[in-house]
């Protein structure tokens, strides 16, 4: 039982046939081919594959693929600008902020939402935000580091 | 040296890609015509499998084709193999019991693969699953290992009489029970070293892909060592020759020790995909990860100090039930043997040990190494009885560490257990780290913490780990049946740029660009201008791969010896066009110098002289710059060093808060302090894990695994922890070229017992001496009401 659904994502229009159980990030990797949004658990609780929809973070494994028709979806595919680097991609490469590099599009994803809806986070609200992502390979120490700096290199309009 | 060399904190030439989502791990590659698997698994922990009815699965829309133990069976496909075999006591063999791919009548933990569906997509695969019949006979299942032993239990194997899979020992007894007669003072302690799941972030994936016209077989999969896949899965359990089996472990997850092992997926995908003509995907939920990947850990220990009035450790005996699983994971016998007995000497010149080890059988998922492998579990065991020690002879935990430390002078050390230490200095490490941790201004901190009606703790551990497991010949004499060297090849092309190709796999670990920066200081060649391959054994020469703290210390002393090679041939390239001798030729900082003149060739002149031999010696030498180097070390290294933690316990609830983490620590040479500052982070937070919110428990009657989700099991998260406060004291390992000792593990090795430590520490005023990992909320405030926790 096949549905369509179209959506704008990383600005382009797109649209796929899905199954009304399909998730947002199935679709998103199976039919778009987008594979850098990640799919680490079943349960909801690891945020690697956190993208946003209408400008807020969600985890993309507990949204049906019908729920975004007609939504902005932006991946960690979208966030540079061609060869630059997003300031918050930007900062995690200087504070090595990822190991592995599986937790880091949702922990980035995550991070850029922050740094818009709270202005110079300090460490314990960039910690308390992180609550929904998981990390196994960097004890969070640099994560937190990063997300400070690439917060404060947003502010500054880089 | 060229900038970004050996001791610069380059940034990792890899993220550019992890930053921008084109990373390709193996569940993003798709091949064309590319089928699903789902493995249908044991509902049960032990259970007889009387029929398996595929018809209607069979028949599921989208469904390719239904595979049980039956036809696994038919087939000849082998069982998994185990890679490292362990006597008992008595001189006889452990007890080797098969390991099939799919069930064969009888499954023996919840996890078990029974049958696998192959279907269109991974829906229809899942769907189909479900119209499997299995018609179970469940068995009483036994889950704890110290439970396995008594008589009268569930009998897992019939080989394996009491569930006993080996009973081993090391040591000499006589001498230590002389020791503890000499006793002034003997601390006992009993340990449980609790079963941890490593979850990788990327659970584990396997893509097989057989190609009809060239009779090749390829095998994606999320591995450490993709030449280890190569030889257990092509010579063991498909009888595939090695040129026609690919393994690519492309960027992987996450290790930790549990993506070395050889697994059924791997050779199900593999063997199917041949089957039915057409590529097959295999992706774990995380679920599935729970119940099929290698767990850690999961000991019972009682152990004795023997010490003089002094507090100078005499002697040290130690038991130790180690729970295996209901099979032998790749390296499982190696784990609680040679990896941890060999370890009970720590820091410390205890002349005389004795360990022995019985190693179970349970209805359980195997136990194999996790990021420590064995070394954690001796530190924990050594930690947690010296200070324990300390604090029954009321003496300093620091004071008696040192007065029992291994002295400056006297290196290479032989220990009691088998093991000669290189170099260290276990005296400048807890002097760092009591300094960086005010350890002095501990009393201060208790006081101010008491007046918010908080109990403080600090627990000190120092360790020893044992790393880049070697030589090959004492390894195979112990046991192993693998090689333990490595390889590098360091191909330099014609304009001077430079690919290296190692056996190593990094999955985290910033191979890409600390292989690159030992190019950059040893042929001056910018960290840009170098790639590092690996995980292809289409590409890579051999190599054992990454695990167990080895790929700078043997993979970084390959890629020396090619990196000589190559040096060697330029010099004798130079020394032609250069018209002087040979031995006249000096190279440094990229240059290939007449020594005592301006006469010079850059690095990449002889290069391009070594791919257009126009001028050239070509009656004594080769064209061409590409070096092959294997490296079989002559010894284990030795990182070490001490670690501080501080907690605050909530009286009221049992809450541990961990308020500061200390750590000094003694790698040898840094290639890159940013990449080895991270290694430990992460390394901590796993010992940390362990120690405050990790713990596998299974239901000891269903054998379920109650913890098998994220909402069940306690990861550690961002805001359970502080910043840590990380640094390094150097003796460099005397026995490879490099002095490099290894970073990767010592993190969760030292951790469990500083913060245990800390834990048991802050709650000594109210009388309570002893307390088992996890700290949880729940099981400190049992204790504070003097109740046990019902776990």
């Amino acid at each position: 039982m096949a549905t369509t659904v179209s959506m704008t994502v990383n600005g382009k229009t797109v649209s796929g046939s899905v199954e009304p159980r399909t998730l947002l990030v199935q679709f998103l990797r199976e039919t778009l081919g987008l594979t850098g949004t990640h799919v680490g658990c079943d349960t909801s609780q690891c945020g690697a594959c956190v993208v946003h929809v209408d400008g807020n973070s969600v985890k993309s494994c507990t949204m049906l693929a019908v729920q975004a028709e007609g939504a902005q979806v932006t991946t960690i595919e979208g966030l540079a600008k061609g060869d630059e680097l997003h300031p918050m991609q930007a900062a995690f490469r200087e504070h090595h902020g990822l190991q592995c590099g599986f937790c880091t599009p949702g922990m980035v994803m995550s991070a850029v939402d922050l740094a818009h809806k709270v202005k110079n986070p300090s460490e314990d609200q960039i910690r308390h935000w992180l609550e929904g992502n998981l990390c196994r390979c960097t004890g969070y120490h640099n994560i937190v580091k990063a997300i400070k700096a690439g917060a404060t290199a947003m502010q500054g309009g880089k | 040296m060229s900038d970004g060399g050996i001791g610069a904190s380059v940034r990792r030439k890899e993220d550019a890609r992890f930053l921008t989502g084109r990373g390709t791990y193996t569940d993003d590659i798709n091949r064309p015509g590319q089928l699903y698997a789902y493995i249908l698994r044991s509902p049960h922990a032990h259970a007889e499998i009387g029929s398996v009815d595929t018809s209607k699965a069979k028949k599921a829309p989208g469904v390719v084709a239904v595979f049980t133990g039956t036809d696994i069976a038919a087939d000849n496909v082998g069982g998994l193999p185990c890679g490292w075999g362990v006597k008992s006591k008595d001189g006889s063999p452990m007890i080797e019991p098969p390991h099939p791919v799919l069930a064969q009548g009888r499954v023996r933990h919840v996890g078990d693969p029974v049958a696998a569906v192959i279907a269109e997509t991974r829906e229809q695969a899942k769907d189909a699953a479900e119209q499997i019949a299995v018609a179970y006979k469940t068995l009483p299942a036994v889950i704890e290992a110290t439970d396995a032993i008594k008589s009268g239990k569930p009998q897992i194997w019939d080989a394996a009489k009491g569930n006993v899979c080996f009973d081993w020992h090391i040591g000499d007894p006589a001498a230590v029970d002389a020791a503890f007669k000499k006793a002034a003072h003997v601390t006992k302690i009993d340990i449980v070293n609790n079963r941890l799941v490593p979850n990788a972030m990327e659970p584990r994936s396997a893509i097989g892909e057989y190609d009809r016209g060239t009779g090749e077989h390829t095998l994606y999969t999320t591995s450490q060592n993709p030449h280890v896949i190569r030889l257990l899965m092509g010579a063991f359990v498909l009888h595939l020759p090695e040129h026609k089996l690919r393994v690519v472990a492309p960027d992987v997850g996450g290790g930790f020790g549990s993506k070395i092992y050889h697994y059924a997926e791997e050779a199900l995908v593999t063997w199917a995909s041949a089957k039915v003509g057409k590529p097959i995907k295999w992706t774990a939920d995380r679920s599935e990860s729970f119940i099929s990947d290698a767990q850690g850990r999961d000991h019972v220990t009682h152990a004795e100090l023997a010490l003089d009035k002094d507090g100078k450790f005499l002697g040290l005996r130690v038991s130790t039930v180690a729970n295996l699983g209901a099979y032998l994971s790749t390296f499982a016998p190696a784990i609680p043997t040679y990896l941890y007995a060999t370890l009970l000497a720590g820091t410390y010149t205890t002349p005389v040990i004795y360990c022995e080890v019985k190693a179970v059988f349970t209805n359980t998922v195997p136990v194999d190494a996790y990021r420590g492998a064995g070394r954690p579990e001796a530190t924990y065991v050594v930690e947690r009885i010296v200070e324990m020690a300390a604090h029954e002879m009321k003496i300093d935990p620091t004071e008696l560490r040192r007065r029992n430390f291994i002295p400056k002078d006297a290196y290479p050390y032989q220990t009691p257990v088998a093991l000669q230490y290189d170099s260290g200095d276990y005296f400048s490490t807890l002097d760092m780290a009591t300094k960086a941790a005010d350890y002095a201004g501990f009393a201060k901190r208790r006081e101010d913490s008491a007046k918010h009606g908080k109990l403080r703790g600090i627990g000190i551990a120092t360790y020893i780990e044992a790393c880049g497991i070697a030589p090959s010949a004492v390894a195979g004499a112990l046991g192993a049946r693998a090689g333990l060297y490595e390889c590098a090849e360091v191909r330099v092309h014609p304009t001077g740029s430079v690919t290296v190709f190692t056996g190593t796999h990094s999955h985290g670990q910033g191979h890409e660009t600390t292989f690159a920066q030992v190019i950059a200081d040893k042929l001056g060649v910018p960290v840009e201008n170098v790639d590092v391959v690996h995980g292809d054994t289409s590409k890579i020469p051999f190599g054992m791969g990454t695990y167990g703290s080895r790929s700078i210390a043997v993979g970084g002393s390959a890629l020396i010896k090619a990196i000589d090679k190559i040096v060697t041939k330029g010099k004798k390239i130079a020394a032609h066009l250069l018209e002087a001798s040979e031995a006249d030729i000096e190279f440094k900082d990229g240059k290939f110098t007449v020594v005592g003149t301006d006469k010079s060739k850059a690095f990449g002149e002889i290069a391009f002289a070594a791919y257009v031999p126009h001028n050239y010696p070509i009656e004594t030498v080769e064209p061409g710059l590409d070096e092959t180097a294997f490296y079989d070390p002559k010894n284990f290294t030795f990182p070490s060093g001490a670690h501080i933690a501080e907690v605050e316990v909530d009286k009221e609830t049992g809450t541990v808060q961990l308020m500061k983490f200390t750590a000094a620590d003694d790698f040898g040479r840094i290639i890159n302090p940013l990449v080895v500052e991270g290694q430990v982070h992460g390394g901590l937070v796993q010992g940390i894990g362990q120690a405050l919110y990790e713990n596998a428990v299974y239901d000891g009657s269903s054998g379920q695994l109650v913890t098998g989700s994220y909402m069940d099991y306690c990861m550690p998260r961002a805001d359970n922890l502080p910043n840590f406060s990380v640094g390094t004291h150097t003796t460099l390992c005397t026995h490879n070229p490099l002095g490099v000792k290894g970073c990767g593990e010592a993190g969760a090795i030292g951790a469990p017992a500083a913060v245990m430590n800390a834990v048991v520490n802050a709650l000594a005023p109210l009388g309570i001496k002893d307390l088992a990992m996890p700290a949880t909320p729940e099981r400190v405030w049992r204790a504070l009401q003097g109740q046990k926790a019902a776990h």
